[in-house]
């Protein structure tokens, strides 16, 4: 019985500190975050209940609206191209080919870079070497993250350049997982290129693509360094996404209750959004 | 991975090859061009690529040095060393306990279930939402500095790396507990010389998790330490992008010399970084 005690006590007494710091570091700013979001505080100063006012308002705002739809498009856009390029790739450098390790060692290194610092180098790349090589080919161009039409291209890219190398990696492991003599049965059956990828190789390694879409929605949805390196969410607000509109106005703005408010919004849509994910895709993984 | 028998297997040199190309040109190119204009003077640049791309002229550390004292480069390396190093090892020590009570626990009872599932939700929460209620309540109790921001990451990684440490530890028999409890250890005793040590390639997966994205990370230290003149090695190149102003050539310097503390622990450590990278995304 004494043992049994000790246990116990010793599972408690790890437990309670480490989830009382839990909950004051996540759980507590969540609830006061929820709790601003019905006051008209500006950051500092008195401030008076307004009901659910921040709310109405948020879904007559052009600005926040404009935000959320750069960002999805962002996201959707961006996590569409890493997952096709990252496939491609995958398949490549699980294919039978010379220095394996290196290559793959070199397609990684985007990966382990910071985003804010790779997102200058970027910056440079499209405002003076793109229009010069464009210039060379004779196209009369700016930079494209100059342009309301085109800065979220940019964005994109440097997005994609990081996590094709993360997600690149996580498909080369599914097709690791993927045993031999599934590709020799299939031989037989005359199962090549194109049908091989599609009935074979694709739904054996259909989790990792659940993986993969989570992280990436998710990642591209929360969206923030890559604006303050390249554009600061101009020109005139055309690339400013929900994490960098609710840093921006609601730490330096005087819109800290407004945007409580809309990182409330933004919370119940990321944990839509992945649930909406898992189950579509986990009902697919299922059925195979 | 498995090597190649190079006796029997063929390789596919086109393929070899044009991944090759692809690779130097997508991951290469931008950084050869970060090494190059970081080595150059503002009077190399002319207007041309061509003369943006060329090789510098003399391989000068000139930029390096001014961009060193410009950013205040070993305040900034140290403060991310620091937070990095103290980060990991916290996350080892106590993701590891929590994580081992949790996943020996919640099978059989429901409230160590409930804590389990209410840390793993944590994953969702976006930074953005405990944004400005933690600079208000890290200010209020005087946390407002480096050790804010590592109270924070602890908390911030948490939800991963329980769920990693309770899903490895359904592969560890619960019987070598057992067989040294009969020996008369206490629990605390057996976690430490039984359960840690066994834990090992989990750790390895963690510390690699928790340190690149403590590394790398801008957003916490901005607006924690913001206001403050303590910077992280990415913060500093945010605050000091009015002074670069636009010598590019400093600016570069400096990019690089915040890149290249962790290109050299990829270079090192790169098959333990890979592996990581894999464990904890698949898990």
């Amino acid at each position: 019985m004494k043992k049994i005690n000790d246990r116990q006590r010793t599972f408690l007494l790890i437990t309670i500190p480490i989830v009382a710091l839990f909950f004051c570091f996540n759980t507590l700013p969540l609830i006061k975050g929820a709790i601003y979001s019905f006051t008209n505080f500006r950051g500092y100063g008195s401030y008076d209940w307004v009901g659910l006012r921040n709310y109405k308002d948020l879904f007559t705002d052009a600005r926040v609206g404009k935000s959320y739809l750069f960002t999805f498009k962002l996201a959707i856009v961006a996590t569409v191209v890493v997952n096709v390029i990252s496939l491609i790739l995958a398949l490549a450098l699980n294919s039978k080919i010379r220095f394996k390790s290196g290559l793959r060692g070199l397609y990684f290194v985007p990966n382990i870079l910071g985003a804010l610092v790779v997102g200058y180098i970027f910056n440079y790349f499209f405002t003076y070497i793109l229009p010069g090589f464009l210039g060379m080919l004779g196209i009369e161009a700016t930079s494209i993250l100059a342009s309301t039409k085109w800065a979220w291209v940019g964005i994109m890219i440097v997005c994609a350049w990081q996590s094709i190398a993360m997600n690149t990696i996580i498909y080369i492991s599914g097709l690791q997982t993927v045993p031999e003599d599934v590709y020799e049965a299939g031989a037989i059956d005359g199962a090549t290129g194109w049908t091989k990828f599609k009935s074979l190789t694709f739904p054996l390694i259909m989790p990792f693509f659940t993986i993969n879409l989570v992280l990436c929605m998710k990642n591209f949805l929360m969206v923030f360094d890559q604006i303050v390196a390249l554009t600061q969410g101009g020109p005139t607000q055309s690339t400013e996404s929900i994490s960098y509109l609710i840093y921006n106005n609601g730490l330096s703005g005087g819109q800290f209750g407004f945007q409580s408010a809309n990182a409330v919004i933004f919370f119940i849509v990321i944990v839509a959004v992945s649930v909406f994910q898992m189950t579509v895709l986990g009902s697919k993984e299922e059925q195979l | 991975m498995k090597e190649n028998v190079k006796v029997k297997e063929k390789y596919n040199m086109p393929l070899t090859v044009l991944l090759i190309i692809v690779g130097v040109f997508t991951v290469g190119f931008p950084l050869y061009m970060t090494v190059v204009i970081a080595f150059k003077s503002p009077s190399e640049m002319t207007n041309s690529i061509a003369g943006i791309l060329s090789l510098p002229k003399s391989w000068s550390l000139a930029n390096f040095a001014e961009a060193m004292e410009v950013t205040d480069f070993w305040h900034s390396l140290f403060n991310s060393i620091f937070i990095t190093g103290v980060t990991v090892g916290l996350a080892i020590v106590l993701h590891s306990m929590i994580g081992y009570v949790l996943g020996r626990s919640k099978a059989q009872n429901k409230g160590y279930n409930f804590i389990y599932l209410y840390i793993v939700s944590g994953m969702f929460v976006p930074f953005a939402i405990l944004m400005m209620p933690l600079v208000k309540q890290t200010a209020q109790i005087g946390l407002d500095n480096v050790a804010g921001v590592i109270l924070c990451y602890v908390v911030f990684y948490m939800p991963m790396n329980v769920l990693l440490y309770s899903g490895y530890l359904t592969n560890i028999p619960i019987a070598l507990e057992e067989a040294a409890r009969v020996d008369g250890a206490s629990t605390w005793k057996t976690y430490w010389s039984v359960i840690f040590p066994i834990m090992k390639p989990m750790h390895a997966t963690v510390a690699v998790l928790t340190a690149l994205g403590t590394w790398n990370d801008v957003m916490t230290p901005l607006v924690i330490l913001g206001g403050s003149d303590v910077t992280t090695l990415p913060l500093a190149q945010m605050t000091f992008q009015t002074q670069f102003g636009t010598n590019y050539n400093l600016a570069f310097a400096s990019y690089l010399l915040a890149l290249l503390p962790i290109l050299i622990f990829y270079l090192i450590c790169q098959k333990q970084i890979l592996n990581g990278v894999v464990n904890g995304a698949v898990k």
